[in-house]
């Protein structure tokens, strides 16, 4: 009887818990298409917007983008995740590195 | 099983070690491949001290000379030191972690098939005429105006070869992440694993900016784009970013297993505890962090700047730290131990002062202001050679000597080891000490010959002199691998008697399985806690079951094929550079690519389960596989 009650409670804890993140995909879905449309947008009128804003406009909603590709799709923040992402953050810091050193001793 | 191994014929071999998934046979695949290559580089390098024995000798032209010192920086980094490496890893990390194999044995074969194919490439350009000339760095603006074919042997060889090199690093990584042994947490783990764990992940982060600019340089060659033509618009200078922001890393992802490599034996033969475990791992890490902020220490004459190159030679400094840290251990390990003198341990007490010297010169280089006076010098030649020959060279000579019984069940000759040890530890002194007078007299480094009355003469002879003694010295050790293979006499589990880690729990070698039961860890130095408490074998974790063995596979040699035949299309595509285009190239090219891809889809689509040994023929079976009973 124990058993089961407890075993009860687990599985409708973790049921409204999937409703839950399921909400949270199906926003960040939404948000991601607005994204996306908004920087088309941003790019089609391009007599409104001048270029060097739209550009770290375009690469900052990316950067959302990713973010959220990563944390609410492929559930980064979970139990199990920290080595991968442990990994992906070595890469983005690797590669921010080199970026930077580009931006400012390749192209000075 | 042994009885019928015994019997079979070279075909019934040949076809095993062609479709093995077995890291275990792998890791002979790498010893066989890396060895043969690191002959192949040790001969190109004789005939280099051939040519500089004395002035304006004519041994080979200055064309020649060109080709054969690229050849043999890049078979010694890519073919010979980074194989044989793995040959060890692959040998021995699974078992140290107590897992039956490595997280993915089908890409672990494939793996080395890339590297061999890719290196077969590379060395087929001596056959077919022009060898590449640019030297192993191969730096756009000169290697976009070599003639003749010998780049792009460069390019599409280490791009295959490269491959195959990121794919075992990630294996390494997958496997020692989630492999392990119940009770085998990270920070119980040899060090040997722990610097193959982060050998790999430099691996993972260095090899991609390689692989991009590599595909740069041979669409510029034979795709006629632009990225480092500068008069079309390109930068030629980011060819030497990427390629340090590989290159760098790449000599940390050689040291590091060599670290390994030192740390076990000294502990194995002072019988003790490595000295300062947790400041080891410490270091090892740090040293990884900081191998990617200093590549442009190789740039500094390229002018980037006084700020950029100060920031440069402060990171370059700072590495020195955690090296030392190592150093202070590894004397702190050896004493107050009971040393043993064996061969591995020779050449471990033999590294310890030449990598010191190693670093020290690395420092001296890292002052940028003193770099404009030794950039291209032979004090460079000099200084590499002592991090590379007396670091890593040396840890697999003596890795070959410590781990030759528990890769192949007999013990290499202590005798002859001794004599290959002095004869190349003197000769590697002999050759490279005085390479750094040669570089501060005014050689410069990459010369095909000097003139005489300038002071140089009498440096270069004993130079020379030094790498015949190491040639004979490696002669000897082939001797001594030929006499013990003949010989044949199985040694036990625990041939040097000190072994602490868990490979040594189990036969030499390791049956096909490894353990029969996994093991259960419960401290540093797995097997030295049973033994002291009088255990013969390991405590297992699990009761014997059924064991799950993947089955052996042609296909990664096919995908690795396909790519190598790729690989001529590419090359003689109409567009390239050197303008010898053949009709035939594009469906060569397209054949290769098919090959390989589809391959890869009939393996993605036919499901291949492995198959199970099952208890009761486990319970028969003769091997302990680790368990006492
Ligand atoms: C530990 C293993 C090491 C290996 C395998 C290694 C290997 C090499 C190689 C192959 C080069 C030649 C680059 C060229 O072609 O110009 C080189 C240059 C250099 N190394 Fe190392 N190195 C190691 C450690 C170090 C350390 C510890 C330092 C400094 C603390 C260092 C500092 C430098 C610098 C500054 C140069 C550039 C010199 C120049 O091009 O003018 N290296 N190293
Ligand atoms: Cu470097």
């Amino acid at each position: 009887m124990e058993n089961n009650s407890v075993h009860r409670t687990s599985v409708e804890y973790r049921r409204k818990k999937s409703a839950k993140e399921m909400r949270n995909q199906f926003l960040t879905f939404i948000l991601m298409i607005f994204f996306t449309v908004i920087s088309f947008v941003s790019v089609a009128y391009n007599d409104l917007f001048p270029s060097n804003f739209v550009a770290p406009f375009i690469l900052l909603l990316a950067g959302i983008q990713v973010i959220f590709q990563l944390y609410y799709f492929m559930h980064a923040s979970h139990k199990g995740h920290e080595m991968p992402m442990f990994f992906m953050y070595s890469g983005v810091f690797a590669a921010f590195l080199t970026i930077l050193a580009f931006l400012t001793i390749v192209w000075w | 099983m042994s009885s019928i191994a015994e019997k079979r014929s070279v075909g019934a071999v040949l076809w095993e070690y062609l479709t093995t998934v077995d890291h275990k046979k792998i890791a002979h695949l790498y010893l066989f491949g890396g060895g043969f290559f690191f002959l192949l580089g040790g001969i190109e390098a004789l005939l280099i001290r051939i040519q500089l024995l004395k002035p304006q000798f004519g041994f080979m032209s200055e064309e020649t000379f060109n080709e054969m010192f690229t050849m043999h920086g890049t078979t010694m980094i890519f073919l010979a030191a980074m194989p044989l490496l793995f040959a060890l890893m692959n040998a021995v990390v699974p078992l140290q972690i107590g897992a039956r194999d490595v997280a993915f044995p089908f890409l672990n074969s494939l793996g080395f098939w890339l590297f061999f194919f890719g290196g077969v490439f590379l060395n087929l350009a001596w056959i077919f005429g022009d060898a590449p000339d640019a030297g192993w760095t191969s730096y756009a603006s000169l290697s976009l105006f070599s003639e003749g074919h010998g780049i792009d042997y460069y390019t599409l060889g280490l791009q295959i070869s490269g491959f195959g090199t990121l794919i075992s690093g990630i294996n390494f990584l997958v496997t020692i992440i989630n492999m392990r042994a119940p009770g085998m947490t990270f920070m119980r783990m040899p060090m040997l694993t722990w610097t193959t764990f982060i050998a790999s992940s430099l691996i993972l982060f260095a090899f991609p900016p390689l692989t991009a600019s590599i595909f740069f340089l041979m669409f510029d060659r034979l795709f006629t784009t632009n990225f480092f033509d500068v008069t079309a618009g390109g930068n030629t200078i980011i060819w030497e970013h990427f390629f340090w922001i590989f290159g760098h890393p790449e000599v940390y992802i050689l040291i590091l297993p060599s670290f390994g490599i030192f740390s076990e034996i000294i502990s194995t033969f002072s019988r003790k505890r490595l000295f300062g475990y947790s400041s080891m791992v410490f270091a090892t890490i740090l040293i990884g962090f900081l191998g990617f902020m200093v590549w442009a220490h190789h740039m500094f004459t390229t002018g980037l700047g006084n700020v950029a190159n100060a920031i440069f030679a402060v990171a370059t400094m700072a590495i020195a730290v955690p090296t030392g840290i190592k150093i202070f251990n590894w004397l702190l390990t050896m004493w107050g131990g009971s040393i043993k003198i064996t061969v591995p341990m020779l050449y471990a007490l033999g590294f310890i002062p030449s990598f010191v010297i190693g670093g020290v010169t690395g420092v001296m280089q890292g002052i940028a202001p003193l770099d404009y006076q030794l950039h291209d010098t032979y004090f460079i030649v000099a200084h590499f050679h002592y991090v590379i020959v007396g670091g890593v060279v040396f840890a697999l000579l003596a890795g070959a000597h410590f781990y030759w019984p528990k890769m192949f069940g007999t013990m290499l000759s202590e005798r002859l080891g001794y004599i290959t040890f002095v004869l190349f530890f003197i000769g590697f002194h002999l050759t490279f000490f005085i390479q750094h007078f040669l570089g501060l007299w005014g050689m410069p480094r990459r010369v095909a010959t000097f003139l005489s009355g300038q002071g140089l003469d009498m440096g270069n002879f004993i130079s020379s002199i030094g790498a015949f003694m190491m040639g004979i010295a490696i002669v000897i050790m082939l001797v001594n691998i030929v006499i013990t293979t003949v010989k044949n006499q199985k040694v036990g589990n625990d041939p040097w008697e000190d072994g602490r880690t868990m490979e040594w729990a189990l036969e030499s070698p390791p049956v096909y399985y490894n353990f029969k039961q996994t093991p259960f860890v419960r401290g540093i130095d797995t097997y030295w806690i049973e033994k002291m408490e009088g255990n013969k074998g390991l405590t297992p974790a699990e009761p014997l079951d059924d064991i799950h063995m993947p089955n052996n596979t042609i296909m990664p040699v096919i995908i690795s094929l396909g790519l190598f035949i790729a690989a001529f299309g590419m090359m003689y595509n109409p567009m390239n550079q050197v303008g010898d285009g053949k009709p035939w190239a594009i469906p060569v090219l397209i054949i290769g690519l098919c090959i390989t891809f589809g391959t890869m889809l009939i393996r993605s689509i036919k499901d291949d389960h492995g198959y199970h040994i099952p208890k009761e023929e486990l319970m028969n079976d003769k091997h302990k596989g680790g368990i006492a009973s």
